[in-house]
């Protein structure tokens, strides 16, 4: 089976510093990649060369078998490769309308539209909230409140619906839960399982080990600058993963 | 406070295992709010409320002080006229101020527009339709600089429009040699300059075409900044840059042309300046970069970019005009004129954040 | 990009010294300083063209300093300092502040400068070696004697006045006072506008000796009263900002007597357009040559100049000038106005 997004022998240096050494990853499709490694080992560089954020020095990336470059996040968006950042990228005095279409706005048909560039500011009110309530984000009541007045998990799942409602073929998203209480970490957690059932492929990065073992279908472990193997959590346990992870102990098949 | 509240709505469970007792311990807290409380909510709900009420209040307050001489159609369509040049000129200020930046240059790019289309008009004797377009272009261009400079450099705006505001004014001092044009010399040279101070009067008000033009421009910028894409992203910029960068807004080119519309419409503000003065005048609104700023201020817009509603600036103008004309009637000396203005800020800005105490 | 930062720092240094070099070399010749209150103001501009035009012929090497604003005493400390450590042998200063400026203008005679008041009198007096002015209290009587000739009956006068700004810089309160003075008013306390209780005067509003100032000033005070027949403006920017705002009310026409002092072409012209009534001409240029001729024959022989008999300064003169003379009171007309004009 051919995987959605595949990255293949990616190498990145800064400096003398190598941050990846002919790393590899798979993404397919139906499936929650979980990616975890200790800090330094690279991770975080591989997701930046993913979504855009940092072009390899060499290698290769792979989007439904077609190779990919991208000079900027915005060309990975633009091919379909959504991110939902670790700080959330909104913006706090925004509406939640607003904050959903922020550069890629709808313009009103005809006249208005195009000449005087008015934007259909109901239309895009009614497409976000379409978007939050197919993920199940029935909290929000009004769409016109302001990003701030929501809580941590309310803004989490605002971006999660950001990225899923544009014809998104990956999302790729950085410590969801991290700064989040339990309750509304169950929330966020839900709602991946939410986005994967509408078919969209998630990368989940993050140092939460309960939260990736239990949304994971199979779990990438990043080490050294190269993937050190992929488990499937349910034959795996948390402390073998991170027994792996720091190198305490092999891996069964390397 | 208000998230606790918020959470034990989240979770009815919650309430009916704790027991009725607590529960009236919690529905007392929630009846709490008094009057205050209530007036907080919906200034907080409605933040250009502010301004507005302010100026009712004032224009009240001075009528009953003042009496028939503030309260006449004529004086206050006068005000409108006296605050119609801060007022353009707050409106510039506004834009950039939307960005999280400020323009300390705006009276003097003003100006400077004023002093080409003057001196290329009246003194050099070229028709005054393409004078008038120099100074629109010297406008955009000093904008564009400050924002060339503000971009190009990643500068604080403070200290980039510190030094310009230094360098276009001495621009205007050497350009205009420190001497004024005349009325008399614009009337019979290029009278089109005095267009926009042309008047019409209405049941005994009187109205400058200038005025007009200052309420247009409101009007114009409230439109693009609330329908329009880049209006959304001026916001965007100004509320959190970076995420504006990660949603795909080139926020270098976005501030670029904020800073040039501002200077488009300073260059306006410079055409109207001639009709209201009648000279051009080299000396004159030195101190119009800090009135704009006072205007803003008042208005409700904060200094830190990201919200406030651009006619909260026209409110401010008009807010201080009416101070102004008003303790000038009832005969206070131009020294408490002064102190008063500054109290007024204090106030201002103190009751702004009062009223933002809620969401924080 | 340090060794850059490191190379342009040395070529600057380089050129710095090249720079100094023949200034050093060419030291023999005489040195003066001029500050004045501003560079804004037209009637300093033209006094700094005078000096400047004066120093070139006589070969003296003039350096030119101004505050920002009327008012700005600090600029003005910081200049003569620069002054007394440059080597110059004389100053000729038109003070902001005429009583505080003493203190350094002291340590520069202390030095062995040749200190010249220009346009306004220090305080005291003598703390200059000379002083080349203008009587700005004698202006200001002669446009008050003149609008009280003009006006007939002044029981009926109903005065606006429109002044500087509320720092009452001595330049605003000498031309107010003297206004009234002329007019016939009480001044009360005659170092200060604003404190007189004639009920013909309306008020007094700041105008910052412009236009735009002038015009606010000038509606603020048709509000309090729209029956003003006299106006009294400290400058002519200022005066014609005030003939706006009348014109604007439907005035220009009502026979309202604008009074004004400077006397610059502008100023000059508008008399001749009917815009200001009368004006009391001063001379800036003739101030700053005199100056700078002083300042040489300091520096080439020690003579200080002498001052006008009769009095404690240079008087360098003022003439009423209006195409309407009043009887009583001196005046020349616009054509020789124009003549003697500065701007």
């Amino acid at each position: 089976m051919q995987p959605v997004l595949q990255a293949k022998a990616i190498n990145k240096r800064y400096g003398k510093v190598v941050a990846l050494d002919n790393a590899d990853l798979e993404l397919y499709k139906d499936e929650v990649l979980g990616v975890i490694g200790d800090n330094g080992a690279g991770k975080s560089t591989l997701i930046k060369a993913l979504c855009g954020a940092v072009q390899p020095d060499s290698g290769e990336i792979l989007l439904d078998g077609n190779k990919v470059t991208f000079g900027s996040p915005i060309e990975a968006r633009k091919t379909g490769i959504e991110t939902v950042y670790q700080n959330l990228a909104l913006s706090p005095a925004l509406t939640i309308a607003d904050n959903m279409f922020l550069g890629r706005e709808i313009h009103k048909k005809g006249f208005m539209g195009k000449f005087l560039r008015f934007l259909d500011q109901s239309g895009m009110q009614e497409l976000a909230r379409t978007k939050l309530s197919e993920l199940g984000l029935l909290t929000i009541q009004n769409i016109n409140q302001q990003v701030e007045t929501l809580s941590g998990g309310q803004r989490q799942g605002v971006a999660v619906a950001r990225a899923a409602a544009f014809g998104t073929k990956v999302i790729i998203m950085d410590e969801p839960t991290a700064a989040l209480g339990v309750k509304e970490s169950r929330r966020v957690l839900e709602l991946i399982g939410e986005v994967k059932s509408r078919g969209i492929p998630i990368i989940l990065i993050s140092h939460n080990m309960p939260h990736v073992f239990e949304v994971s279908d199979r779990i990438h472990i990043h080490r050294l600058g190269k993937r050190l193997c992929v488990i499937n959590p349910k034959d795996n346990s948390m402390s073998d993963a991170v027994a792996y992870m720091t190198g305490a102990k092999e891996p069964p098949n390397s | 406070m208000s998230d606790i509240s918020k959470d034990l709505q989240d979770q009815p469970k919650f309430q009916d295992e704790i027991g009725s007792k607590d529960q009236d311990h919690h529905t007392f807290e929630l009846e709490k709010p008094n009057t205050l409380k209530k007036i907080q909510n919906f200034l907080h709900g409605n933040p250009t409320m502010v301004p507005v009420i302010i100026l009712f209040v004032s224009v009240a307050a001075f009528g009953l002080i003042a009496g028939g001489k503030f309260f006449s159609a004529f004086n206050l369509s006068l005000i409108i006229q006296q605050v119609t040049i801060v007022g353009i000129l707050a409106a510039a200020q506004t834009l950039i101020i939307l960005t999280a930046g400020i323009d300390l240059s705006v009276a003097a790019i003003m100006v400077l527009a004023s002093v080409f289309m003057g001196k290329l008009s009246v003194q050099m004797g070229l028709p005054t339709s393409f004078a008038i377009m120099v100074g629109m272009a010297s406008g955009a261009i000093c904008g564009y600089i400050n924002g060339w400079l503000v971009t190009k450099f990643r500068l604080p705006p403070f200290i980039v429009t510190l030094g310009t505001w230094n360098v276009f004014f001495a621009l205007v001092i050497f350009f205009s040699g420190s001497q004024s044009i005349r009325a008399r010399d614009i009337e019979a040279n290029a009278p089109l300059l005095h267009f926009f101070g042309k008047s019409v009067k209405v049941y005994g008000a009187q109205f400058t075409y200038g005025s007009f033009l200052m309420i247009l421009i409101f009007i114009i910028l409230w439109f693009v900044l609330n329908k329009t894409a880049w209006g959304r992203h001026v916001y965007a910029v100004g509320d959190d840059k970076d995420a504006a960068e990660l949603s795909g807004i080139r926020t270098d080119r976005m501030l670029l042309s904020v800073y040039t519309v501002a200077g488009v419409i300073l260059a306006l503000g410079a055409w109207v300046s001639i009709g209201r003065v009648g000279s051009v005048s080299p000396t004159s609104f030195y101190e119009g970069n800090l009135d704009s700023i006072t205007a803003v201020v008042i208005g409700g817009t904060s200094l830190f970019g990201g919200r406030g509603s651009i006619v909260g600036a026209l409110f401010g103008a008009l807010i201080v005009g009416v101070f102004s004309s008003g303790l000038s009637i009832a005969g206070l000396d131009v020294l408490w004129q002064r102190f008063a203005l500054g109290c007024l800020i204090i106030m201002a800005v103190g009751l702004d954040q009062w009223i933002r105490r809620i969401s924080n | 990009m340090r060794k850059l930062s490191l190379v342009l720092a040395s070529l600057m240094a380089v050129a710095f010294t090249f720079a100094t070099v023949p200034a050093k070399a060419g030291s023999h010749a005489i040195e003066a300083c001029l500050i004045t209150k501003t560079d804004i103001n037209p009637f300093f501009v033209k006094m700094k063209e005078g000096a400047k035009a004066k120093a070139d012929e006589l070969g003296i090497k003039l350096s030119t300093f101004a505050g920002k604003i009327d008012g700005d005493h600090e600029t003005q400390v910081k200049a003569v300092e620069t002054c007394i450590a440059s080597g110059a042998s004389g100053i000729l200063i038109a003070a902001s502040d005429t009583k505080a400026i003493t203190t350094p203008l002291q340590q520069a005679r202390d030095a062995g400068l040749l200190v010249i008041a220009l346009d306004t009198p220090l305080e005291p007096i003598t703390a200059a070696d000379s002083t080349f002015a203008t009587d700005n209290f004698k202006a200001g009587k002669l446009i008050g004697e003149w609008a009280a000739a003009s006006f007939g009956d002044t029981s009926k006068a109903i005065i606006a006045m429109l002044n500087l700004n509320i720092s009452q810089p001595s330049v605003d309160v000498l031309r107010d006072q003297g206004f009234l003075t002329g007019f016939g008013i009480d001044t009360k306390d005659i170092t200060r506008w604003g404190d007189e209780d004639d009920p013909r005067i309306v008020g007094n509003e700041p105008t910052n000796g412009n236009e735009e100032g002038g015009r606010d000033a000038m509606e603020k005070l048709l509000q309090k009263n729209p029956d003003i027949n006299v106006v009294y403006t400290l400058n002519e920017p200022a005066a014609a900002g005030a003939y706006e705002a009348l014109k604007a009310a439907g005035k220009a026409d009502d026979g309202i007597l604008i009074v004004s002092v400077d006397g610059g072409c502008p100023g000059v012209q508008d008399v001749k357009d009917g815009v200001i009534g009368a004006t009391s001409q001063q001379y800036p240029l003739l101030m700053a040559s005199l100056g700078v001729e002083a300042i040489k024959a300091w520096a080439e022989n020690g003579t200080k100049p002498a001052n006008t008999p009769g009095l404690d300064f240079f008087d360098t003169g003022v003439n009423l000038v209006t195409d309407q003379p009043a009887s009583g009171v001196p005046s020349i007309d616009t054509k020789e106005g124009m003549d003697r004009c500065w701007g």
